[in-house]
């Protein structure tokens, strides 16, 4: 994944709340193999509508979406994190994030940046003409008009996303305490141990 | 950790591989569920890394999504091809990866197969007191038998099947406690409709549920299942049911379960998981089962719940106003009015399957509900998914699939179905549909679908009557 830090530029104003994965990308685009190409199905339902918040000159293909509480419930599709990316989206700001959804975002390089409502209610006025700054070092979002608002994020989530680390490959560094463990759950646990069908 | 620990704290600790200090836990998985949706960008990505699947033996992989729930085979025995090309490619994706990688698959046309949810409890795959995931958020359905189950991301498969671990934060945790009996009638899909109703979409979020209380401890294994595989819809990572004496009784015999002195040794471990006296929870909820109704939903999240005698509401009525702007857009949606009663909706179709109702019970329930009865002439299309051929072949064995037909429901092959979009089962758009899966969400059944979630015997009444119907009116 490649390494984010810093991201700026149009934020798209969409602020609702309860975005479904299905809202995000429907599931006929699930029927795919590969990870590419699937910004075309983003959002297919509300981008159906002439003049959506999406495909205007301004929005089309802008690096920040705002969004309401609870942005990626439902359905664990990694798709709807491809079909962001695809678009250009890099950085979503929300007052929550579904658990599943902010996992796949911040495998795929996505920042999810929690703020309170309030916060976002008053970046939902700023983006309409105006950038959005977001900064993962220092872990602030500001805007042109001295709006800095700072953020909290998992450490080890920040230590990923600024170096773009293979978490795959970190995991299989620890291999020893993997095996370790893994004699555990023999002696311990044999029942769990292997899953045999006699 | 020392000291009273809830049945998630003992779980996640007997599966610590280890912690770090910034509070990511390395953590080991016991079962790994794979199905063709999720799992193609995974393999492609062990293969590019050149890496291999670390325990190809704890992974089980079953064709559901994709699969059409008419016949497979013709009468030669050969395959009927999948018309959608796509749907036919993430199949054959599946059926490449999975001996290549070592691991079993579950034919599209094999007795077994069916809903990974419904095949991993009914294989005995599934086990008490173990993590299991599975590229589907409704993985949660597991913890109905006390596995800390959950569903995860493509990335993660990717992980698992090659280091058969998870980078995970523990969550908090909440107890949902429903004490008190439910009334005749009332289903484990009308209680966590209800749950889902009372916490809302969100407010399970960064929490593990524990459901607990008489009126769980009193429902069958499958209800169980119902209400673990709905956790998702009020945004739990996953839910939870201390197994018990019911949960033995279930896994016991089946083919992975485990046998002779490894069975021991599971029910005295799976025996020591229950929540310690004095443990504390960082919420808890407490839910009078006697005042739970059949429940229906009016709107497009799995929180917009009425009981079957209320009224369509109003979007006024909520006091946030986010809230109330989503809900004008679902009512516009939906094609509802405020202050329209729930039992004046007509349906135009009914879909009686999906993970979180389309075991045994639910057949039977759904049966003896259309038993002699036909359904109404506006019910274009009403269809029974079983969730697995076991199940379906119980069904037959008690004649269920008769009771159906004669009743004018199609009796299909088992599958996700219309639960989703991804096959050949859909709700046209406009169109309405009593359904017992677990989204109502916009386009979920099909662009333009409406969907009202309900339970298998409401349901049933809805296709005898051709309008969302208290189910408890066809109680003998």
């Amino acid at each position: 994944m490649k390494p984010i830090n810093h991201v700026a530029g149009t934020a798209i104003p969409f602020g609702a709340k309860n975005v479904d994965t299905d809202v995000i990308i429907p599931a006929h685009w699930l029927k795919t193999i590969t990870r590419e190409g699937l910004g075309k199905g983003a959002f297919e339902a509300i981008r159906a509508e002439e003049g959506n918040i999406f495909d205007t000159e301004r929005n089309k293909g802008a690096p920040i979406l705002i969004a309401g509480d609870n942005f990626g419930c439902g359905s664990s599709r990694e798709h709807a994190a491809w079909a962001l990316l695809d678009m250009g989206i890099t950085c979503v700001i929300a007052p929550s994030f579904s658990d599943i959804f902010s996992g796949n975002a911040f495998k795929n390089g996505i920042l999810t940046v929690v703020l309170p409502q309030e916060a976002i209610d008053r970046l939902l006025v700023v983006a309409v003409d105006q950038p959005i700054d977001v900064d993962l070092e220092s872990q602030t979002v500001t805007t042109p008009f001295q709006d800095r608002f700072t953020f909290e994020i998992d450490p080890f989530r920040k230590h990923c996303l600024l170096g773009g680390l293979d978490e795959v490959g970190l995991t299989l560094s620890r291999d020893a305490a993997i095996k370790q463990h893994e004699a555990k759950i023999a002696a311990d646990l044999p029942f769990l141990a292997t899953a045999s069908a006699a | 950790m020392t000291g009273p620990k809830t049945l998630y704290e003992k779980i996640w600790d007997a599966h610590t591989v280890e912690s770090r200090e910034d509070g990511t836990s390395l953590i080991w998985i016991d079962r790994h569920l794979v199905h063709e949706v999720t799992s193609p960008q995974a393999f492609e990505a062990l293969r590019a890394a050149g890496r291999k699947v670390r325990r190809p033996d704890l992974t089980l992989a079953v064709p559901d999504h994709n699969l059409p729930t008419t016949a497979r085979r013709d009468s030669a025995g050969h395959r009927i091809a999948i018309k959608d090309p796509q749907s036919a490619q993430q199949l054959a994706a599946l059926e490449k990866n999975a001996p290549e990688f070592g691991i079993r698959l579950i034919g599209d046309a094999d007795r077994e197969q069916g809903i990974v949810h419904v095949v991993g409890p009914e294989q005995g795959f599934s086990l008490p007191g173990a993590t299991i995931v599975c590229g589907d958020s409704h993985t949660a359905c597991h913890g109905g038998l006390g596995a800390l189950a959950f569903g995860i991301g493509t990335s993660e498969v990717e992980h698992v099947l090659a280091t058969q671990t998870l980078q995970l934060k523990r969550s908090k945790t909440m107890e949902v406690r429903v004490e008190g009996e439910l009334g005749a009638g009332v289903t484990a899909k009308d209680l966590v409709l209800h749950i889902c109703g009372t916490l809302g979409a969100s407010g399970g979020t960064g929490y593990v549920i524990e459901y607990t209380g008489s009126a769980i401890r009193g429902l069958s294994i499958e209800g169980r299942l119902t209400v673990s595989n709905m956790a998702i819809e009020h945004g739990a990572r996953a839910g939870l049911i201390a197994p018990d004496e019911k949960t033995f009784a279930y896994v016991q015999g089946r083919p992975y379960a485990p046998k002779g002195a490894d069975w021991d040794k599971a029910v005295a471990w799976w025996k020591s998981l229950a929540t310690d006296p004095g443990a504390t929870y960082d919420k808890v909820v407490v839910i009078n089962a006697a005042e739970i109704a059949p429940t229906v939903t009016w709107g497009t999240s799995p929180e917009d719940t009425v009981a079957i005698g209320g009224v369509v509401p109003a979007p006024e009525s909520f006091a946030d106003p986010s809230k109330q702007e989503a809900a004008r857009k679902s009512l516009a949606y939906m094609g509802l009015t405020p202050g329209q009663k729930m039992t004046d909706v007509e349906v135009q179709n009914v879909f009686i399957g999906s993970c979180t109702n389309s075991r045994i019970e639910d057949m039977r329930a759904a049966a003896a509900v259309v038993k002699g009865r036909r359904k109404a002439d506006n019910v274009r299309w009403a269809i029974v998914v079983p969730g697995s051929g076991l199940v379906k072949e119980q069904a037959e064995a008690e004649g269920l699939d008769k009771i159906f037909i004669e009743a004018g429901l199609e009796w299909r092959e088992p599958g996700c179905s219309a639960c989703l979009a991804m096959n050949p089962d859909k709700v046209p758009s406009g169109e309405r549909c009593a359904s017992t899966s677990n989204r109502n969400f916009v386009g979920r059944q099909g662009p333009g679908a409406r969907t009202h979630l309900v339970s298998p015997a409401m349901a049933a009444a809805a296709a005898v009557t051709g309008k969302l119907t208290d189910a408890r009116e066809f109680l003998a």
